[in-house]
Parts: structure tokens; sequence; C-alpha cells
């Protein structure tokens, strides 16, 4: 195994998948070309064919069959884990997931451990419809939990992404839809001796299962200006953008990266933006009805005239091409987010 | 009771469920709608008798036949029809969605076959000798995931019956409007074994479905049962587009309960009927009057 200095999120979610199938017999693996030696069209499944062959089982491309035989399987005592191959694809299984799976637990009374992870997010050239980010049309659908890894390691080696994962597959009851990024999957785990230009500190969400929020403010520095906020992929183009805004521009910001965006609890974010009264939301999906704006409206909510500015960062509203400068200049990157904040402050 | 008299009593209780159900209906009891099984009362009955202990049940829309024949109670299903926290599911499902013991219904054509196909991997997985039986629709031939969930079945060999009620109509759409092709060709394409009965009879359904469920349980391996059946009364309250004439001519055919109890002598019929009522009539006046669960 990796030393953990060099893991990887992608590392991190295949152990974490890994270690789950170890500890719980009751875990089965779902997907689309998921056996070994391919292990998965990004590999997060790599290897667990080979150890727990009864387990993983491969399916034809059959999306809504994968994650409606998920939620047969939870209903009998089994702990599913089902991939979607593309981010993309979850269109095929919203009924399934909103009709039916997210309703289990509410109307038939039992237990519903359904986890279906799926990739979002661009910047891979693949073009219009391989690269959305659509979570959003999961948020706000009772009994379905959100929830988004991020790249930060916490307290010990399966900490951050796979712990996440983990701790959703064997000790959660209710359905959790997993989003993963493309290019999340390439970062390298951070922990504390990475991010020592930052305090960090990490908040406990309510809830049944451990989903951080992780909140970053640049060390020793003055009060912050503005509070920026966003996850998965995003938050680490947002943390760069924050290094530079400090070290560059002198502009001082503080970063809150919820890992659970669905149902929102946002308590830690309020209490940032209660001290700053500025708030910008970036996301990687389009703005239109999107996270951002839920996270707007309720921190609109829970500071009235405290919050005097916000603004939202997400995708342009149009298809993502495939052309890689066409691409970025579509999605949301880092210099966005510093224009954006220097706009915000009046620099 | 013999043979004959207690399988028409499971008969004639669904029927008369359903006959208080739509009587009662106006009076504003019970809100919402609802689909009655008149007509197909052999189907749940027939099949769901086979069942063992730990089997599993999926059932669809129409459902209260197949919730009955399950065993389930007529007091919690009045209850859960009425909105009541002494129903079925606490008055959260309704008619169209209820869960008792191992006995699952919902709304949504042709998406339960693949809860239906997880819990049967569930079983196969567990090594337990528990099937599933998945009710569907001639209409729900429709939907896609039905051919996905048909490939994984018989990819997976998962030990499920699935029972199509070919009642050649879907809410006011006729079969031939909808289906192209052959129904049971549609299944053999999978490789599914596929047995296909044009009957209203207990007797031809039973056995053939007892025999069915036996060859699943034993051989751990999918089998489609085709009944060609009538929809006696209105799709749900009062929609029915076809002719007075029309459904009469199906009473006058295909009304399972006047087959099965013209084999019983009149007066064991009549006192069948007569305690079939009463129980109704007092299974009615319970979940009206109470609220604690049944
Ligand atoms: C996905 C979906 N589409 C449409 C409906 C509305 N609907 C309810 S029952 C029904 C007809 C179903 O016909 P069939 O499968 O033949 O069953 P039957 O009513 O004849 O028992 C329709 C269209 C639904 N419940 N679910
Ligand atoms: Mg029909």
């Amino acid at each position: 195994m990796k030393s953990e200095k060099s893991l990887t999120v992608l590392d991190s979610l295949n152990l974490g998948l890994q270690r789950a199938f170890q500890d719980d017999m009751r875990a089965i693996l779902l997907g689309e070309d998921i056996l070994d030696p391919y292990g998965g069209a990004f590999k997060v499944t790599k290897g667990l064919s080979t150890q727990f062959p009864d387990r993983v089982l491969t399916t034809p491309i059959s999306e809504a069959a994968i994650a409606g035989i998920a939620g047969g399987l939870a209903l009998r005592g089994m702990h599913p884990v089902a991939e979607i191959m593309f981010g993309d694809f979850s269109t095929l299984i919203a009924d399934q997931v909103i009709n039916h799976i997210a309703k289990f637990s509410e109307v038939y009374q039992t237990d519903t451990p359904v986890v279906i992870r799926t990739p979002m997010g661009g910047r891979r050239g693949y073009g219009p419809t391989h690269s959305q980010t659509l979570e959003k049309l999961f948020l706000g659908i009772p009994g379905l939990t959100v929830l988004a890894p991020s790249h930060i390691l916490g307290e010990n080696e399966l900490g951050g992404p796979g712990k996440l994962l983990y701790d959703a597959i064997t000790d959660f009851s209710t359905p959790v839809f997993f989003v993963e990024n493309k290019l999340q999957y390439l970062l390298k785990l951070l922990t504390l001796a990475d991010l020592e230009e930052f305090d960090v500190r990490t908040y406990d969400i309510p809830g049944n299962l451990r989903s951080p929020i992780t909140h970053f403010a640049i060390q020793s520095a003055p009060k912050a200006s503005l509070t920026v906020t966003a996850y998965g992929y995003m938050a680490h183009l947002a943390l760069e953008a924050m290094h530079q805004l400090a070290y560059e521009h002198e502009i001082f910001c503080e970063l809150l990266v919820p890992t659970r965006l669905a149902p929102f609890e946002l308590e830690p974010l309020f209490d940032s933006v209660s001290r700053t009264s500025k708030l910008l939301a970036v996301e990687e999906g389009t703005l239109s009805m999107g996270w951002g704006a839920e996270v707007l409206a309720r921190t609109s909510e829970a500071l009235g005239a405290g919050l005097k500015m916000t603004s939202r960062l997400g995708a342009r509203e149009s298809v993502i091409p495939a052309a890689p400068d066409l691409e970025s200049g579509c999605l949301p990157g880092v210099k966005d987010i510093i224009t954006r904040v220097k706009e915000m402050v009046g620099k | 009771m013999h043979k004959n008299a207690s399988m028409y009593e499971k008969l004639y209780t669904i029927r008369q469920f359903e006959i208080l159900l739509i009587e009662k209906f106006p009076t504003g009891i019970f809100p919402g709608t609802t689909h009655t099984s008149l007509g197909q009362e052999a189907n749940a009955v027939g099949v769901l008798s086979h069942l063992d202990a730990g089997d599993i049940v999926v059932s669809n829309h129409r459902g209260h036949g197949h919730f009955l024949a399950y065993g389930g109670d007529p007091r919690a299903l009045f209850a859960e029809l009425m909105g009541k926290p002494s129903g079925v599911c606490g008055g959260i499902g309704g008619s169209q969605h209820l869960h008792w013991r191992n006995f699952y219904s919902s709304g949504i054509q042709g998406g339960t076959l693949a809860m239906a196909s997880g819990m049967a991997l569930a079983e196969k997985e567990a090594g337990s000798q528990n099937i599933v039986v998945d009710f569907m629709g001639d209409g729900t031939l429709g939907e896609g995931i039905v051919y996905e969930c048909l490939n994984i079945i018989s990819l997976w060999g998962l030990p499920i019956l699935i029972v199509l009620e070919n009642n050649h109509i879907a809410q006011t759409t006729q079969v031939e409007k909808a289906v192209a092709g052959s129904i049971p060709e549609r299944f053999e394409a999978f490789g599914l074994p596929v047995e296909h009965i044009d009957s209203s009879d207990i007797l031809e359904i039973s056995p053939r479905a007892g025999r069915l469920m036996g060859e699943v349980r034993a051989q751990k391996e999918p089998r489609v049962l085709i009944i060609e059946t009538a929809r006696l009364g209105t799709h749900s309250k009062g929609d029915d587009t076809r002719t007075p004439q029309e459904i009469e001519l199906l009473w006058q055919a295909r009304d399972p309960v006047a087959i099965q109890g013209a084999r019983l002598l009149k007066e064991e019929r009549d006192r069948i009927n007569l305690q079939v009522e009463e129980k109704l009539q007092s299974a009615l006046k319970y979940a009206m009057e109470n609220e604690e669960a049944a």
C-alpha cells in the first residue's frame, strides 16, 4: 500500500471500499465494468472483485436497474454500493432514487442502507454528456442524503473520502448519493502538515453519519473580509484561490467545505458569515436553482441584515464543450474566484 | 372447510372488500383514489396460496387482492385507505404503497421490478429457500426498466416468479394499442421460461402457479406466468371507457367468484357469503372507529 503521504482521493475511496468489504459481510457492489483487471472506469473499485469475488457483480448497461436492485438488496438487509459510471448517467436512476429508494424508509418503515456513488465534473474534455455536475437534481429529496467527500485527510489514514464512504456503507441506515469528482480523484489528500499556512477546524454536523464541515482561515491573518464556501473539487480550487488572495493580494477569506450537501446543515457557515457579512458560494454545476442558491437563501434567512453581500460562481448555463479551451471557459476556476472576491471586497 | 369452499371464501373476501370500498367511496370516508381488483381475484389467491413463510411479494397499484390473499388484515387495509394511523402503513402509503411482513407494493409502474430483483438477489446471496413473486400488468410492459430487469433476472438466475396479469387494458388503453408483438416472446427473448394461461378459474391457475413456484424454489431460477384475465371494474374510482355491454360480457364469461362459486352448493355458498360479508362489515366498522393499529 502507498504511504499515507502520497495517498490520493482515489486511493482513499478505494481503501474505504476495501475496508468496508472486509468489515461488513453485508456489503455488496454493483456496477458496470467494475471487475478486475479493469476495476471500473475510474478505478475506484479496483481490486475489489479479486478480493471479494462473490460480492462484486458486474452489470449490464442498466443504470436504473442497478439502482433499483440496490434498493431491493437493502430492503433485505444487505449493504449495497452501486457505481454509476459517470455522474451524467444519474438522470437514468432518478425514478429509482426519488420514487422508490428515498421513500422506502418512511413508507415501508424499514432501513434502506443504499450507497450510490458516481463521479461528476468536467475539465477532462469529455464533452457535453460526460462532464456535468448534476447533483443539484438530487438535493432536497426527502429521505436522501447527498455526500461529497473532501480531500482533507482528517484524523487518521482512513480519514477524509475513504472514511466518509466507509461510514456511509457500513453504518448508515438511509440512502446516500455519494458525489465524487473526476479531477478530485487525482488530488493528494491534505494532512494538517500540508496546511501549515491555514488554521483548520473541523465541525461535525448533527446526524448519525460523521460528515464534517471543515473551516479554513489564513494563519495569523487580519480579520477575514469574506466567507467562501465550496465542496468537492471546487473546494480545492477555492483553497488555492484563498491562498493566492492572501499572499498576493492581501485579501483574507474564510473557507467552509461541507461534505454533506443534503439535508442542509450550515451552522458553521452562518458563524463565519456573521463575522465577515459577505458570502461567495462556488460550485461546478450551473447556477440556476443550484446548491449555491440554497446556501445563500438559508444564510440570508439565518442572518437577516447580518448578511450584507452575496455572490455565486458556477458553470456557464450552456452545454460543456469538449474542446479544452472552450470547456475551461465554461467552468469556474481559480482566477474566477479571485476576480469575484476582489469585486466583492471592492479591490 | 373443504378446499373448494375455502378457495371460494378467499375469492369472495377480496370481492367483498372491493365492493364495500366502491360502495363507501362516495361517502367520503376514503380520501384520494383507489384501484380495485374486481375480476382478478383468482390470480391473487391462486398464486399466493402457494407462498412459504419467508417468501416475498411485490405488488402494484392494483394490490388489495394481493395483500388480502397474502394474509393481510382487512381492518388494517381499510384503515390505510382511510388514511388512519392504524392503517398498514400508518396512512402514509394509502392504496398503492403497502408494506406488511414480506409484502411490498408501490404505485410506480415497472420500477418495482427492480426492487423485486434486488430482493431476489439478496435471497440468492443468502442461500435461502425464499422466492419473490412480482405482479405486474400488461400496460407496464411499456416501461423500459422492465427489460433491464428481465435481462438481469435471467443472467443472474434470480429466484423470482413474475406474474403478468394481462387484463387487456391499462387505465383506458387497450393492450393492442400499447404492446407490439407477442407478450410471451418478450420474456422468451431473455431466456425466461413462460407459462401462459387464459383463464379466470382458480382451479386452472392455482396448480400451475404452484408448480412454477416450486420450480423457482427448487431450481433457483426465474419463471414467468402470464394470465389472461379481465378487469371487471373501472380503472380507479369511476373511469372506464369500455361500453357497458362489453363489461357485461366480461362479467358473464370471466367472473372468478362466480366460476368458483358454481362449484359449491347454494346453501354453502350463501353461508360463506354471509360470514364474509359480516366479517368485512365489522372490519370496516373497526377501521372507522379505531385509531390503534389493528
Ligand atoms: C410510471 C407510471 N406511469 C403511469 C402511471 C399511471 N397509471 C397507473 S395504473 C396505470 C395502468 C396500468 O396498466 P396495467 O399495467 O395494465 O395494470 P392494470 O391497471 O391493468 O392492472 C397507469 C397508466 C403510473 N402509476 N406509473
Ligand atoms: Mg392491464
